[in-house]
């Protein structure tokens, strides 16, 4: 095993801020990551064994116990539970005769569940052995299991043909679809790849980010902060050395408009990081994708090797003297938190994905303390319109202060899931209509994802954009079927919990105080100063450092906002204090076993 | 650019030297903001979030953001003094602190902040989590009990190769604080001491030492956190 380790720790240089790169590696070689690993990594990189087991155990992909042939990781998001999950997860239980974080005594399989993983439009899916398989259904399950006991390879446990699009490459090979409902400027099929870099070459970069300012454009991932004016900041940020990242981390589950862009327009997303390393006088740039993803990586590195094949990244790009830029990608290892800008930069350097204190800001001082961009996906393709077209061309979709476009990612109770590219200004009635829900039988839509907020039907005349609703893009739809308090409310704010990086006192404690509140009332057990508890508590997140923390008690706020009658029906009207404890169950156990009856 | 900034804490003018955190720029005129996790010549890393001031109307904590001309800070808040106190309550429900038997006592300043701010019982609920004691190394104990992850022992503590000693486990609410199996067994006294002397409560213990002061003659048993720097007399320029 040591050999096997310190080969890996070579390969990236023995260098401390490839940690995340040694750990997956080691892993793939492995199977997991068994202290002997861990100690092996630590004295190659000079660390000690508490420093290589701090970025280990925050990554949920990361095992340090043997998980098995066969690791099945089931997504316990909303969209994948009122799609069948249950099902499927109890299904899988029976059939392996393990439950959730145990491995079958042969070591064949084990099973794990996971946060949302990016494929809210073709639920129950489950990711074993890096490969997604999608739709299951109880059968679907029985089957595999089955193939798994014969010992097939992962790739021939496929029965269903591949996905649409490069989803059938040979590179990719997965059953995924792309379901693109919808094109506009970004997702339009007539890109042409490097057209916008020969543009380029032959501009001043001052004029680009001019350019880009014109367009309006604000970022796609969330936090719509104007893309021209973070690319000057950058630019004239002093610094040797300057860096461009994609955040590919999409983990705000409902959101998956990222992989399809991935997936089908990789050289128009490079094509932007190219633009904005010459834009703002970086050299290097890196793709930071989510663990989930991996599927995608070999096609993704294949499309860079064509990019560098055709000079249109490396050095002197097209002809360009001095123009030198190249993008390495930099796999995430599970955890939500690492789409926050600072904790990507803090994962990418090998370290937990912690987010950094701010000021100063990426754009002073990022990846390895030098001026960094961070954009979405989609901000960065995006880029390459306005270059291609202009900023005015790109200000005539959208309303003035939401131009151009937005991808969404829509799933739920609808017709037709997936990807839609509208321009923005649209209403949620809208939405409606174009993704096929039964109006009537909508209950709720929770828009932006679960820091996002949970809107009820009186509100759905409200139009997505900055002006309003803002969103990173997704919709998520309810209808009447659902429990919205434990199906979502529960479920987001359990999210939030698993999903803090727990260095701030508040983000790491007041969810879980929220949450047995929340438990409280839907055991019947709650009384009016439990909401009000809620509603004072939930104002205490706002202290934390970074969105997830200052967030987390969205789904609490907002349902009670907009569905308190939901809350209202469930706790006890003519009670003005319970304490929630419940002797009888606690002594339950203390019963059984002196084969007492508990009278109280 | 001068070398001096002018900002305002609650309503009054300030000065200090530019370059320096809100924290810092308070105390130079008598203002004490209240901390926990920060601790002097270590880099300061906003996690217990006590510190937070609002300043043009956000909310930024105090040890990590440094001072800028024109800043109103409001420190002293109705709300945000309201905020500080739910926070040293949330580290007293987090985990199982029985001042009354604990070697800190006196010298804790989650204990002394919790008098400041006049905790008589925390308005949550106590979680009463079950945590170990490692007393696996020779010089300290580590108690997990009464950690509030603070991080001051894992930014101050390194051995001479930069490398940690006390690091954190995991995420979200169950990370943890561990010592390094090896580098815990070499821990010099000195350091031991050290680190001791940097966890603001009394989850690292030097074997044996834990009374060496006696309860009653401890820093806070006779004045409360904060008062050294309010009570300083501040020449106005
Ligand atoms: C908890 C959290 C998770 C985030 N996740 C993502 C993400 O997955 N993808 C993304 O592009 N931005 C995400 N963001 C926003 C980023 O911090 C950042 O604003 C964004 O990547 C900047 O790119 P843009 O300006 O192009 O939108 C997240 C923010 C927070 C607080
Ligand atoms: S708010 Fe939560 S996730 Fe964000 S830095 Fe604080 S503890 Fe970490
Ligand atoms: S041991 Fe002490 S210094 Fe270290 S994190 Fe815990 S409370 Fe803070
Ligand atoms: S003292 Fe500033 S966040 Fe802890
Ligand atoms: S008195 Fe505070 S931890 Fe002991």
């Amino acid at each position: 095993m040591k050999t096997a380790v310190r080969k890996i720790t070579e390969r990236y240089g023995k260098d401390k801020t490839r940690l995340m790169d040694i750990l997956i590696d080691t892993q793939t070689e492995l199977g997991c990551i068994p202290r002997e690993a861990t100690l092996q990594i630590a004295e190659d990189l000079v660390m000690s064994e508490v420093d290589v087991d701090q970025t280990i155990s925050f990554y949920h992909f990361f095992s340090q116990k043997p998980t098995g042939r066969y690791k099945i990781y089931l997504n316990n998001s909303v969209v994948a539970n009122i799609m069948g999950m249950k099902e499927v997860v109890r299904t899988f239980q029976k059939e392996l005769g393990i439950k959730f974080n145990e491995v079958t005594p042969d070591g064949l399989a084990g099973l794990y569940e996971t946060s949302c993983i990016g494929m809210n439009d073709q639920e129950p899916a489950a990711i074993i052995n890096n490969r997604i398989f999608t739709r299951l259904t109880p059968f679907r399950v029985k089957e595999m299991v089955r193939d798994m006991k014969e010992g097939k390879d992962i790739d021939d446990m496929f029965v269903a043909d591949y996905g649409d699009g490069q989803n059938r490459s040979d590179l990719i090979k997965s059953v995924v679809s792309n379901n693109i409902r919808k094109i506009g400027p970004v997702l339009e099929r007539n890109y042409k790849p490097g057209q916008a870099i020969e543009k380029i070459i032959n501009m001043d970069p001052g004029d680009i980010i001019e350019e880009i300012k014109k367009s309006n454009i604000r970022g796609r991932g969330g936090a719509g902060f104007p893309t021209g004016l973070k690319w000057e900041f950058c630019r004239n940020a002093p610094g040797e050395k300057k860096y461009i990242l994609c955040n590919a981390d999409e983990g705000e589950p409902g959101t998956f408009k990222d992989r399809v862009i991935l997936t089908e327009l990789a050289r128009l997303l490079f094509e932007g990081m190219v633009i904005a390393g010459y834009a703002v006088g970086a050299t290097e740039g890196i793709l930071y994708i989510r663990y989930e993803y991996k599927y995608l990586q070999q096609y993704l590195e294949s499309i860079l090797q064509t990019a560098r094949e055709t000079n249109y990244l490396g050095k002197n790009i097209q002809g360009r003297k001095g123009f030198d830029f190249d993008i390495r990608i930099q796999s995430g290892a599970g955890a939500y938190v690492c789409g926050e800008e600072s904790a990507l930069i803090e994962s990418a350097e090998g370290k937990r994905g912690e987010p950094r204190d701010r000021p100063p800001f990426p754009v002073e001082k990022g990846y390895l303390d030098m001026p960094t961009v961070v954009n979405n996906v989609e901000t960065l393709c995006a880029v390459v319109k306005v270059i291609l077209n202009g900023g005015d061309w790109y200000k005539s979709f959208g309303t003035v202060e939401s131009t151009g476009t937005k991808v969404l990612s829509i799933s739920g109770d609808c017709k037709f899931p997936g990807v839609y590219e509208v321009e923005w200004g649209f209403s949620v009635n809208d939405i409606l209509d174009m993704v096929g829900a039964a109006k009537e039988d909508v209950q709720a839509v929770q828009v932006g994802g679960p820091s996002g907020a949970l809107i009820s039907p009186d509100e759905f005349n409200r139009i997505l954009g900055y002006e309003d609703l803002a969103t990173g893009g997704s919709l998520i739809i309810l209808s009447n079927e659902r429990d919205i308090l434990t199906d979502v409310v529960l479920n987001f704010t359990e999210f939030f919990i698993e999903e803090s990086c727990g260095s701030c006192s508040t983000c790491r404690i007041v969810p879980t105080l929220l949450r047995n509140k929340l438990m409280k009332i839907l055991n019947a057990r709650g009384v009016k100063q439990d909401i009000d508890d809620m509603l004072e508590w939930g104002k205490i997140l706002r202290a934390s450092r970074c969105g997830l923390g200052q967030t987390a008690a969205n789904p609490i706020l907002s349902s009670l906002k907009n569905f308190r009658h939901l809350y209202e029906d469930k706790i006890q009207k003519n009670k003005e204090f319970d304490s929630g404890f419940d002797l009888n169950a606690a002594l339950k156990e203390a019963s059984k076993a002196t084969g007492r009856v508990t009278i109280i | 650019m001068s070398q001096f900034v002018r900002f305002t804490i609650d309503g009054t003018e300030c000065m200090a030297a530019r370059g320096q955190y809100i924290v810092d720029a308070a105390r130079e005129n008598g203002i004490y903001i209240p901390t926990l996790c920060n601790y002097p010549g270590v880099k300061p890393k906003g996690s217990c979030r006590i510190c937070t001031v609002r300043v043009n109307g956000r909310l930024m904590t105090a040890c990590t953001t440094p001072i800028a001309d024109g800043m109103a800070i409001e420190n002293e808040i109705h709300d945000i003094v309201e905020l500080r106190k739910s926070i040293v309550e949330l580290l007293f429900v987090e985990g199982n602190h029985f001042c009354p038997g604990c070697e800190k006592s006196g010298n804790c300043e989650l204990q002394a902040l919790a008098y400041r701010f006049k905790i008589m019982v925390p308005r949550f609920p106590f979680q009463f989590p079950l945590r170990k004691i490692d007393a696996s190394h020779p010089k300290i104990i580590k108690e997990q009990n009464r950690c509030i992850l603070c991080k001051r022992c894992i930014r101050a503590i390194r051995d001479e190769k930069g490398r940690s000693i006390f690091a954190y486990r995991r995420r979200s609410n169950r990370v943890e604080v561990v010592v390094d199996p090896k580098l815990g067994k070499q821990l010099t006294d000195e350091l031991a001491q050290k680190a001791m002397d940097v966890c603001p409560v009394g989850s690292i213990l030097v074997k044996e030492k834990g009374f060496i002061t006696p309860i009653g003659s401890r820093k806070y048993d006779h004045e409360a956190i904060g008062s050294d720097i309010e009570n300083v007399q501040i020449t106005k320029i």
